[in-house]
């Protein structure tokens, strides 16, 4: 096995990944819970500075969706097959509604006609949030562990896939992305839009508190090689009481109107939450409920070394790009929305 | 139908509807950054209309091409899990390196692209135009590069065996650089500025027909036309070279692209025909010994044909790959004429007299389009039945657990989504198009006076 900075590839891999969908989730997560919440706002020029926030940015945002996918399918060719076949019916539903909201996103304002915008809207509005529930689906199966069988193939049903703990934690994420989706808008915004948003973001908070409770204690009881690691290591313990406290602090930083410091918050509990998971996870990526010996892991999953060695190479190189393109767009349009004529 | 069949089709319908908007979005990069040089450089009033114009267009396409993208790396999990297992190690540095060097590079800037006109300065916005139009390039290359490693591969191993076994890399640049890349990176970027130069000469010569915009139209309908008579011609020669490579690499392709059948037998090229696979016969007009000479320069040396392969190791639909690639061809040689007869026109100053002409221009974008599709049909289906070509066969490269209904029930659902889309698609760009390129009145406050806020 090879190794950089004496830890293995296959380890950084794993750590890559999970940061480049940590900034998925961090990036892609507030525009989808803007969409979650954008119901709630009722005039039509709210609804469009609301698009407009977001306008710039969410496409590049799906980029790291595309980055993640690649870098998955690239770093473990067999955990990418394997998860996305399993997987059929939600992954094929994901697509659909990712390129429904893209319509929706770019087609509501180009008619004027009332119900037009209100069709769209919905369409808006129910696809970010069924995109953030899938994600969450998938990701409490992962927790959960699926059936796999010693080739790697799934042997489960599509309704084993929507258990009630998977359910659960697709609802944490779309609390969570509302949450972090609402604080986003409270920044680009001001006067009586950007206070309603302020009360938006108190029910979203409230909402996401509520399923982060309930799915740690699901965690203990569903998940046992879950409660396992925290009885091993009671260290872990801390990781809900800092996501609570985080909670708090952006609540009263809310309050203190110190916005951009409350959207840094929601963030850090966005890449709390995959941490957790993949602390968890390690060293297995996808656990089988048949036999752990069918586990796939890092080690008897990952591309071969010199592919490893290569990916990770682009990734050096890449990565500071990407953060210098990201940085760029976002100077560029900061500071609070205005409509102009290149505005959806 | 079994889960082959329908996971087939349903890669083959999403790719190809994808494929419509990349090259467009290439194609008119290129032609944003003529536009938007040209205002930096002259500041002449007209100049900046086209780009801003162009510059809508390009966003309606280029946001369907990024959302219907995403579709076909996640099918290649879904539907093709083993295929994935096998070339992962391979297919995924290309794939990591189209994600982050080429896909982030062009939806950052665009961004800027799109919203950014008031925002950063000319020079600042004149280089995101440069760059989206890089970046959509890059992906090209990658993208290109995995597929032809398809064709042809190289630079790696076979390790393992049945079930298990997997290309393994063992030289990147060996496989970057695989026997059939260049040429057909090549061959796609130029099928891409045709698209792209096309939808513009086309909008332009119906806005000339029109009456509107008619000085505008006329500058940029001049420039794009010289840019698409370069790539017409282009076409033609790199389109020589991949048949070349074929020749050498897959014989049977090549063997099918003219339904030539008997390896003893010097061959002919076709201009146009019709296989009869049954008793090999081909019926049309032919320029005899003709493929012959292309490929060997000469007119006796046999070129290998059909029969040499046994029937599961050779494409089982023979005459629809002659069919699409005898199509392409004739749409290359069309557009030849068509920009050089334009061109020449030009020069004596008579073309936009030429009402007939024009109103072939008005109709010609669907031309490169069609070519695009019908070459990548003759590409992808001439590689049958593998899909590694001569490492791992299409049957088995399928997802174990995945069933015919539920690919049944996804192809129905991406069918009816992409109709959807397709229709709005038109619509809007019919409606930018009639809009037109006079911005006094936007249409975005057009709409506020619609609206009661
Ligand atoms: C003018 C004469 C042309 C010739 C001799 C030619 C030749 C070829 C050949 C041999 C291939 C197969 C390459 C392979 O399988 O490796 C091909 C594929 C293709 N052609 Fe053409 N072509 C011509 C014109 C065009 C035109 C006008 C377009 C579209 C505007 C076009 C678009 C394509 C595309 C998209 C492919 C699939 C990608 C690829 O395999 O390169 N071709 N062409």
């Amino acid at each position: 096995m090879e190794t950089f900075l004496t830890i293995e590839l296959g380890t950084w891999m794993f750590l890559v990944i999970g940061a480049v969908f940590s900034g998925y989730a961090i990036l892609d997560g507030f525009d989808l819970g803007a969409g979650t919440i954008h119901l709630f706002l009722k005039k039509e020029e709210s609804r469009r500075i609301a698009l407009n926030a977001i306008g710039p940015v969410w496409d590049g945002n799906e980029v790291w969706l595309v980055i993640g996918g690649g870098t998955l399918f690239a770093g473990f060719p067999k955990v990418y097959a394997t998860l996305l076949s399993s997987f059929y019916i939600p992954f094929i539903l994901f697509l659909v509604l990712l390129i429904l909201r893209a319509i929706a996103i770019e087609f509501r304002s180009k008619e004027p006609m009332l119900w037009w915008r209100k069709l769209w809207d919905i369409v808006y509005s129910f696809s970010s949030t069924m995109i953030g529930f899938t994600l969450g689906v998938v990701l409490g199966n992962v927790v959960l562990g699926i059936a796999i069988d010693e080739n790697m193939i799934y042997k489960g049903g599509l309704l084993d896939i929507f258990n009630p703990y998977a359910l659960l934690t697709g609802l944490t994420v779309v609390a969570l992305f509302a949450l972090h989706g609402s604080v986003y808008l409270v920044m680009k915004t001001k006067d009586r839009l950007s206070d309603r948003l302020v009360n938006i973001s108190k029910t979203a908070g409230m909402f996401f508190t509520i399923c982060y409770v309930l799915l740690s204690i699901a965690t203990l009881v569903y998940v046992p090689h879950a409660a396992e690691d925290f009885k091993e290591t009671p260290i872990l313990f801390g990781i809900p009481v800092v996501t609570l406290l985080l909670l708090l602090n952006e609540r009263w930083l809310i309050e203190k109107k110190k916005y951009w410091l409350a959207f840094l918050s929601s963030a850090t509990l966005t890449a709390l939450l995959l941490v957790t998971i993949a602390i968890g996870l390690f060293p297995n990526i996808l656990i089988s409920n048949i036999d752990s010996a069918y586990s796939l892991t890092i080690d008897n999953s990952a591309a071969s070394q010199k592919s490893l060695g290569i990916i990770l190479t682009f990734v050096l190189i890449g990565a500071p790009l990407v953060l210098l393109y990201t940085l760029f767009l976002f100077r560029t349009f900061k500071g609070k929305v205005e409509l102009d004529d290149m505005s959806y | 139908m079994d889960v082959e069949i329908l996971s087939r089709l349903q890669f083959a319908f999403t790719i190809a509807f994808h494929y419509i908007y990349p090259p467009l979005s290439i194609g008119l990069g290129v032609a944003l950054v003529v536009f938007e040089g040209m205002y930096l450089r002259t500041k002449d009033k007209h100049w900046e209309q086209l780009t801003r114009f162009w510059i809508r267009i390009f966003a309606l396409i280029f946001g369907i091409g990024v959302a219907t993208g995403i579709v076909m790396e996640f099918e290649f999990g879904t539907n093709w899990a083993a295929y994935s297992r096998y070339v992962g190690d391979i297919f995924g540095s290309a794939l990591a390196a189209e994600g982050v060097f080429a896909f982030a590079l062009e939806s950052t800037f665009l961004g800027v692209l799109l919203f950014g006109w008031n925002k950063v300065s000319p020079r600042v916005h004149f280089f995101s135009t440069v760059m989206v139009t890089l970046g959509s390039m890059f992906s090209a290359i990658w993208i290109v590069v995995a597929n032809s490693w398809q064709q042809t591969p190289a630079g790696f191993k076979v390790v393992g065996e049945g079930m298990t076994a997997r290309a393994e890399i063992t030289d990147f640049w060996a496989m970057v650089f695989n026997p059939s890349s260049v040429d057909r990176i090549m061959h796609v970027w130029i099928g891409a500025f045709l698209a792209g130069t096309f939808l513009v000469l086309s909008v332009h010569a119906y806005y000339i027909l029109k009456d509107r915009f008619v000085e505008q139209s006329k500058k940029a309908f001049g420039v794009i036309l010289v840019i698409a008579t370069i790539s017409a011609l282009a076409q033609l020669v790199s389109g020589h070279g991949s048949a070349n490579g074929v020749a050498v690499n897959q014989p049977a392709k090549l063997a099918s692209f003219e339904g030539h059948y008997d390896s003893l037998a010097v061959a002919d090229m076709y201009l146009f025909g019709w296989v009869d696979d049954a008793t090999q016969k081909v019926t049309g007009v032919k320029v005899p010994k003709g493929l012959t000479f292309l490929i060997h320069q000469d007119f006796t040396t046999p070129v290998i044909g059909l029969n040499a392969f046994d029937k599961n190791d050779r494409p089982g639909l023979v005459n629809f790959v002659f069919q699409t690639y005898h199509l392409m061809i004739a749409i290359g040689m069309f557009l030849i004429g068509l920009t050089l007869l334009s061109l020449f026109l030009w020069w004596r100053g008579k073309l936009f007299n030429q009402r007939w002409l024009m109103i072939l221009f008005s109709f010609s974008v669907l031309l490169p389009q069609i070519g695009n599709q019908v070459g990548w049909y003759s590409a992808e289906v001439g590689r049958q039945p593998w899909v590694v070509y001569g490492l791992l066969r299409t049957s088995d490269a399928l997802s174990e657990n995945v069933r015919a209904e539920q690919v049944l029930f996804s192809l129905i659902l991406f069918t009816l989504l992409y109709a959807i889309l397709f229709a709005l698609f038109i619509y809007l760009l019919n409606k930018k198009i009639q809009h037109g390129l006079d911005f006094s009145g936007t249409e975005t406050s057009k709409h506020e006076k619609n609206i009661k806020l």
